[in-house]
């Protein structure tokens, strides 16, 4: 008898914590992200990638269709190459399509936006994005304002 | 100067020996580890006198730091018009710190102790010394079901801990000081990573509950047999536990984020 | 194991056991033997290393030299296995009963059962309602431990040692601090267990009058040697000096009432001369 409750005590105990650990999963953190599925992966290459980091959001007009896979310096080109990972549904991307990093919000994290261009070619696993825009240094664009503002 | 340095050499020594002492029982214990499979209501009942029984104090802690998270992190994200990030700063500090590492300062205090006088008193009164004559292994009947048990629980108590704590962190931000529901959630899921910050929190608390129910084990075995004996190893639970799970806090946090 | 001719045979043969603790020596070249299915009592003044004997016995502590035989297996040379195999055949019988404490009288009579036997539960019933019954404590199963008295405890300890039916039963000064009934309890407890079931016994006490009327055999030793060894007539008979001594409680006489040291008069003189820190 005192057996039994100390049974039922511990497969509650159990269930809480693995509910605790999938409350974590799904509502706090975002494994939902690692559902993607089958993914194709392009390049792009950015001057400046500001505060990118890997597992960031790739969005096109806000909708999220991927995300960044690896960052790291190309020492050819000088430039930061980034890999994207996109979901292989989004198999419509025209070869043209801009990529830019853009900032959640004026503090937020960033993220890669696509911007479809109009060429009848598509992009295709390991392809490279020819037009970026690179991230904007926070500090850069005040500096400008200020000299503008100096300038008037 | 001399007495300085040679009372270094002999804690230092002391030391050693009680960690090699430490290190021939924990393998003496994963020697006993089959008998937990063959004998699971053992560790089950373990489960309940470590793990059920410190859930209460370890879902109310949870509930009050996080409550506590959400105020003062609203108060400075507020300043920077952030307060919409609120719910990343709970998940994140929950998640990757304050859930295994007060989950585990709780669990040493409440489950650890509790081992250790239990097992030290066991020593005391030789009824360890009677199971062996019985023929009955120690380690198999007594020490490994109760290790175990601190092992699986921990991890388990810190990922409510942290569950609540969120809830705790909605409560004050979502209820009292009126930050959206869906941005409190939504920034919660962009800024957290399940493989980098869940997984690795979780990670943490598998440690933490090792070697804490490891030294509450060890304490109780190694504790002098008299009740002095007794509260001073139940001290040295707490005490020892306590630096060992901030510092491989530390180790660990450098290990998982620093690179 | 038990033929007829291993009957006469002793049941333990210690031979020149010599074991020290830290820095003090507990036994010096210690020679005894138990003779099968009698009551032999070890006796000899506190600290004389009796439970550690017993302890030996059972191959919880291992020997610095000599050989201890049980059933003519060196305790001290046996892997864990067989350890644990020679220690199912025998019971020990703590000083405070031992029992466990997070069990109630019945689980604490069943432990041994559940540990090393696959019982139905309606047998395993029978037999611990059995052993608690030859006790005397059968109304008591279902209490805890802690509600015990000291020879309740000591009683139900006897009924888990015996659960197992074991061929050698050790018993750790069983009639320290009890009032004079329960002392009779066990007095009748450990001859009868002796007689009926035809175990070896083997006491450890300083109780002379009580060892000395239920023993068939006495061992006395002290300073890690044996002094004499006999039935109880003969070494009463023919008491040296020492056993003497003991035997009938005198304060002073070979066994000096003062720790050896120096002359009281030396320290005296001396204490006046210099400073104590």
């Amino acid at each position: 008898m005192k057996m039994r409750f100390v049974e039922l005590a511990v497969g509650v105990f159990v269930l809480l914590g693995v509910a605790a650990l999938f409350y974590l999963a799904v509502q706090v953190s975002n494994i939902t992200e690692y559902r993607d599925g089958d993914t194709y992966e392009v390049t792009a290459y950015f001057s400046n990638v500001g505060g990118l980091r890997v597992r960031a959001p790739v969005n096109i007009s806000g909708v999220r269709v991927g995300r960044v896979s690896d960052i790291h310096y190309d020492p050819e080109a000088f430039e930061a190459k980034v890999t994207l990972a996109i979901r292989s549904e989004h198999d419509y991307l025209p070869a043209d399509t801009q990529a830019s990093i853009h900032t959640a919000g004026l503090l937020g994290e960033q993220f890669v936006a696509l911007e479809p261009g109009g060429d009848y070619d598509t992009l295709q696993d390991g392809d490279q994005i020819l037009f970026t825009q690179s991230a904007v240094v926070l500090e850069n664009l005040i500096g400008r304002f200020m000299t503008n503002m100096a300038d008037d | 100067m001399i007495d300085a340095i040679a009372w270094v050499g002999r804690y230092s020594l002391n030391a050693l020996t009680v960690l090699g002492r430490a290190s021939m029982f924990l393998l003496r214990i994963f020697a006993a580890l089959d008998a937990v499979v063959r004998r699971f209501g053992l560790t089950v009942w373990q489960v309940y006198s470590v793990g059920v029984r410190s859930l209460l104090i370890v879902v109310v802690s949870g509930l009050f730091v996080g409550m506590v998270l959400g105020y003062q992190g609203y108060i400075t994200l507020v300043d920077f018009g952030a307060a919409e990030a609120l719910g990343g700063v709970v998940a994140l500090s929950l998640v990757r710190e304050l859930g295994p590492v007060v989950t585990a300062l709780l669990f040493a205090g409440r489950a650890g102790s509790a081992l250790t006088a239990e097992i030290g008193l066991m020593k005391t009164t030789e009824q360890l010394s009677a199971m062996e004559m019985m023929a009955v292994n120690p380690y198999r009947r007594v020490f490994a079901p109760r290790f175990v048990a601190g092992f699986l629980s921990m991890p388990l108590l810190a990922a409510m801990f942290s569950a609540v704590g969120v809830m705790g962190g909605y409560i004050v931000g979502v209820g009292l000081l009126g930050v959206d529901s869906g941005a409190y959630f939504s920034q919660m899921q962009s800024v957290t990573d399940w493989n980098e910050d869940v997984l690795s929190g979780v990670i943490k608390s598998i440690v933490f509950g090792f070697v804490v129910t490891w030294i509450a084990v060890f304490q109780g075995m190694d504790a002098t047999p008299t009740s002095e004996g007794i509260s001073r190893a139940t001290t040295q639970t707490v005490v020892v536990s306590s630096l060992a799970v901030l510092g491989l806090d530390f180790i660990l946090t450098g290990l998982m984020f620093g690179g | 194991m038990s033929q007829p001719a291993a009957a006469e045979t002793p049941h333990i043969v210690v031979e020149d056991l010599h074991f020290r603790r830290g820095r003090k020596t507990i036994f010096d070249g210690l020679s005894l033997e138990v003779p099968r299915g009698r009551v032999t009592t070890v006796m000899g003044p506190s600290g004389s290393g009796k439970t550690t004997l017993l302890r030996l016995i059972g191959g919880q502590l291992r020997p610095d030299a000599g050989r201890i035989l049980v059933d003519g297996e060196e305790i001290g040379r046996l892997s864990t296995r067989r350890l644990y195999a020679v220690r199912k055949r025998m019971g020990l019988l703590f000083q405070t009963g031992a029992l466990l404490t997070d069990l109630s009288v019945f689980e604490n009579v069943a432990f041994p059962l559940r540990e090393h036997t696959d019982l139905p539960e309606d047998i395993l019933r029978t037999l611990v309602l059995m052993k608690l019954e030859a006790v005397g404590l059968r109304a008591a199963r279902d209490m805890d431990p802690a509600e015990l008295s000291g020879g309740m405890a000591r009683r139900v300890a006897l009924a888990r040692a015996l659960a197992l039916d074991p061929e050698l039963i050790m018993y750790d000064e069983p009639f320290t601090g009890l009032d004079p009934i329960t002392m009779g309890q066990i007095v009748t407890l450990i001859r009868r267990t002796n007689h009926s079931l035809g175990l070896t016994s083997v006491l450890v006490s300083h109780d002379v009058n009580e060892a000395m009327g239920i023993s068939d055999h006495v061992v006395l030793i002290a300073e890690g040697r044996v002094v004499d060894a006999g039935p109880p007539d003969a070494l009463q008979a023919r008491a040296t000096d020492w056993s003497a001594q003991f035997l009938e409680g005198r304060p002073d006489g070979p066994v000096p009432f003062h720790y050896p040291g120096a002359s009281y008069q030396d320290d005296l003189l001396d204490a006046g001369g210099r400073d104590h820190d």
